[in-house]
């Protein structure tokens, strides 16, 4: 059986293939995709954030006082409550109906990247607006632009604890002496840790700590939004990897702006985020002439992302490593509602309580908890670290019930076989479907199959 | 539809071609030695539980000066234990368990870690068991997984990790399985065999489904329990269940202690699952229950003072519950720091006065005849041990 570019790259770098839609015709086509990754007309701001927990906290207070919960309080409640599954809904909605999917992928990727929970139900709205605000924008930008937009976004100052963070010599500290306030270094840790340079790189505790310092000012609430306090900022210059910013200590955050394009550029970012990149579409442990490709063009470019992924689409380790990755839920999720044909509209139709039956539940019982990583690293890439007996059993249990509770009628499985796979199954799966006892049978060996769970 | 039992499963497979020799599982079933009799389950408390609520030190004056809504002492309602620590109200079902001595616990007890009071670098130290000098490594492993590596003869189904995430304390070089007690699994024989037939030639989907369907035959028995406190009965049925069998070591997390405001409902709440699920525990064991230490740990205690919102924020020393038949009950381990001027760690947090995996070592040391050395280096690297609380009957 043969198969090209175009079977190889829905499959690899877009969410599969589609008895609705063709698969992208060439590399242009692939590249063309995340540019129809932006904010759509739903996307959340922080305003509206702000908007909501304010409403929300009414609620709280009047709860405390034992007063009734005003309607509006009740309201914004209600909807905090359901906007994490309303999150995942909208992302699956995007996702199924992206005729190439590279895109929406690169929002899964960067969104991960950049990891944020909101820890209290007030901040599920801050949650979307960061990906509409921070991730979306610059998805097909350059990475400095992205990097600055997530550390600096409400929900990730929230997140990694630089609210609480204030210079210990700042005027605000040292007007209370009494008080134990200084600096919190979580963000700027995680901002060369993860974001940037990666652990292997050569920077001390002192870069961190310098670039905490300067750090501080950033500053949000929900009832005074986001601003740059220089209250809080530690006062004189900050030196981090060798390089000093800021002194006055007025015009903060585009000292900050600065120190993070310089982060963004060196060459450790270049390679980590480059190897990232290729672990997660490629394979766990990728070709390291990829790798250098990825961060060649990085370097010479400044991390300029299209050009980037430019070198991920055209290389030919896209081909020999074909299925070396596991999907991840969320993945296999709206590749396998695809393959069965489904869109938007119908994802959109669903009521609430089959929504969280048919794709939340199944999410959280192959370890995919919508919005709730473990930690700030993210999502784990290793395949073996989403196939254990429990979640092996989840992704067959899947497989059995979503079709069966979204479709009246299931496709014909030797038709899915040809369709979901355009010839790239394998000879096992292309033997054993037919076999198959019942059509819904054989859509289960399909969507359970190693085949279809790996890309 | 059926559930295909491991005989069917294995005539499915040898009608491919597979032998059973293919499957290692299968036979390290039957025939592993055991490496002992004595069981042990180490439940982690996610979110960091208020030791001071749980089991409330009221016979110390200065709590009732610190805390004015929570810990209300036996006058409220707390259960008197020893005419110094009662019990919260909500862990009454356990106290027919201590007064048959199958309940204790050890207060002023914390890992090495300092300061930073974030969950998830708590947890992670918790379950790493190593020091504080050193950041937490993924590499490094969990201490239950060293244990294994420790322990002759234990072999993959000697040690559960139960629930849907793997638990860090396990991950490790040794082999052991996981489970999640939702993941129920049932296919008509067909489609088991042909599922396996496409898996064949990856051996990470093939061990995984093979596993899958093995301890979905074995525990399909164990039905769904409804309520607030199911999920967590429902883990600690599982792991008896294993524990009647082969396994000799289990662990499960629940999640819910992080209780920054309207800590009375959070904390009770969290509180009536633990107490379902060492119930559940000992109502699962039966006889085993006998040879059984269950140790409930935390990644840190919380505040001393209560917060402005009926709550309490991250601390630094908490509690350390123990329950089983093989636990020496009905008393309390461990020195009592005091809550006055100057005895409280950075004027916030109880004190700790003795490390946590201390007792884990202890026990480990008594159920399992781990000798001190290898507690020390390998299995809690840097620990020192320190003298035999005498937490084991």
């Amino acid at each position: 059986m043969s198969f090209g570019f175009p079977e190889l790259a829905a499959i690899r770098l877009g969410f599969g293939l589609s008895p609705l839609m063709p698969p992208p015709a060439d590399a242009e086509a692939v590249l063309a995709s995340p540019a129809q990754a932006g904010p759509g007309p739903e996307a959340m701001t922080t305003d509206r954030a702000r908007e909501i927990a304010t409403r929300h906290r009414l609620g709280v207070k009047a709860r405390r006082e034992g007063l009734p919960e005003p309607p509006e309080a009740q309201q914004a409640s209600r909807l905090l409550g359901a906007l994490p599954a309303e999150d995942l809904r909208r992302r699956v909605i995007r996702a199924l109906d992206d005729p190439i999917g590279f895109g929406e992928r690169l929002v899964q990727f960067w969104c991960d990247h950049f990891t944020v929970r909101a820890i209290n139900k007030v901040n599920n709205t801050l949650a979307l607006a960061f990906q509409d605000e921070a991730i979306r924008p610059h998805v097909n930008g350059r990475f400095e632009d992205l990097f600055f937009a997530a550390d600096t976004h409400p929900m990730m100052l929230v997140y990694l604890d630089q609210t609480a963070s204030r210079g210990p010599n700042s005027p605000f500290v040292k007007r209370r002496p009494d008080r134990k306030l200084g600096l919190n270094e979580n963000l700027a840790r995680e901002a060369m840790e993860l974001h940037s340079l990666g652990v292997g790189a050569k920077y001390s505790q002192k870069d961190v700590r310098e670039l905490a310092e300067l750090l501080t000012g950033l500053s949000f609430s929900h009832q005074q939004g986001f601003s740059f306090k220089p209250a809080l900022a530690e006062p004189g210059p900050e030196t981090v990897l060798g390089r000093s910013y800021g002194g006055h200590r007025r015009g903060g955050l585009q000292d900050i702006r600065a120190a993070f394009r310089d982060l963004a550029r060196r060459p450790e970012t270049a390679r980590h985020v480059s190897h990232k990149l290729a672990a997660h579409f490629v394979a766990d442990d990728p070709p390291q002439d990829l790798v250098e490709a990825m961060a060649d063009v990085w370097r010479d470019t400044g991390g300029h992302l299209p050009q980037v992924y430019r070198v991920l689409v055209t290389h030919p380790a896209l081909a020999t490593n074909l299925r070396a990755k596991v999907r991840q839920p969320f993945d296999l999720t709206v590749t396998g509602l695809r393959a069965l044909g489904m869109t938007g509209q119908q994802i959109a139709a669903l009521d609430p309580q089959m929504f969280r039956r048919a794709i939340w539940n199944h999410l959280i019982a192959m370890g995919q908890p919508w919005g709730q990583p473990k930690g700030p690293d993210g999502w784990p890439e290793a395949a073996e670290a989403w196939i254990a007996p429990q979640t092996m059993a989840a992704r067959i249990n899947w497989a059995l019930r979503m079709p069966r509770l979204l479709l009246k009628e299931l496709p014909d499985p030797r038709e899915m076989l040809a369709r979901a796979f355009g010839g790239t199954q394998s000879r096992e799966l292309a033997w054993a479907v037919p076999k198959a006892e019942s059509a819904a049978e054989g859509v289960v060996l399909i969507l359970a199959s190693g085949d279809f769970n790996r890309r | 539809m059926p559930t295909l039992d491991r005989r069917l499963f294995l005539k499915g497979s040898a009608l491919l071609g597979c032998s059973a020799a293919a499957h290692p599982l299968l036979n390290s079933m039957t025939f592993a030695a055991l490496p002992s009799d004595n069981r042990l389950v180490v439940i982690i408390l996610r979110g960091a539980m208020d030791g001071l609520d749980a089991l409330q030190p009221y016979g110390d004056p200065m709590l009732r000066r610190l805390r004015r809504d929570l810990s209300v002492g036996p006058e409220n309602g707390a259960l008197d234990l020893d005419g110094f620590y009662a019990l919260h109200p909500r862990l009454a079902p356990l106290m027919p368990l201590w007064r048959r001595g199958e309940l204790a616990f050890a207060h002023a007890v914390s890992t090495p870690y300092r300061d930073k009071r974030s969950h998830f670098d708590g947890q992670d130290l918790l379950e790493a068991g190593t020091g504080n000098d050193l950041p937490v490594d993924r590499r490094i492993g969990g201490w239950l997984n060293r244990l294994l590596q420790a322990t002759p003869g234990a072999t993959a189904e000697t040690a559960y990790s139960v629930g849907v995430e793997q638990m860090k304390i396990l991950s490790g070089k040794a082999a052991h399985l996981s489970w999640a007690p939702t993941a129920s699994l049932s296919l008509s024989p067909q489609a088991q065999m042909l599922l396996e037939h496409v898996y064949h030639d990856d051996p990470l989907f093939r061990d995984a489904a093979r596993d899958a369907v093995q301890i979905g035959s074995e525990t399909s028995e164990i039905e769904r329990i409804a309520g607030p406190t199911g999920d967590a009965q429902a883990l600690a049925r599982f792991a008896a269940n294993r524990l009647n069998a082969e396994s000799r070591i289990a662990a499960f997390s629940i999640p819910g202690w992080d209780s920054h405001a309207s800590q009375p409902a959070v904390l009770g709440r969290a509180l009536d699952r633990l107490a379902a699920a060492i119930l559940a525990l000992r109502d699962g064991l039966g006889g085993n229950w006998a040879r059984t230490s269950v140790l409930a740990m935390t990644e840190f205690g919380r505040t001393v003072r209560e917060n402005g919102s009926g709550g309490t924020d991250h601390g630094t020393g908490g509690a350390l519950l123990m329950a089983g038949g093989a636990i020496r009950g009905g008393r309390a381990f461990g020195d009592w720091p005091g809550l006055g001027e100057g005895q409280l760690y950075a004027d916030r947090d109880l004190m700790p006065t003795r490390d946590i995996r201390a007792y884990a070592a202890w026990a480990m040391r008594g159920l399992f005849g781990i000798g001190r050395d290898t507690l020390e280096r390998s299995i809690f690297p840097g620990l020192d041990l320190g003298g035999d609380p005498g937490m084991l009957a």
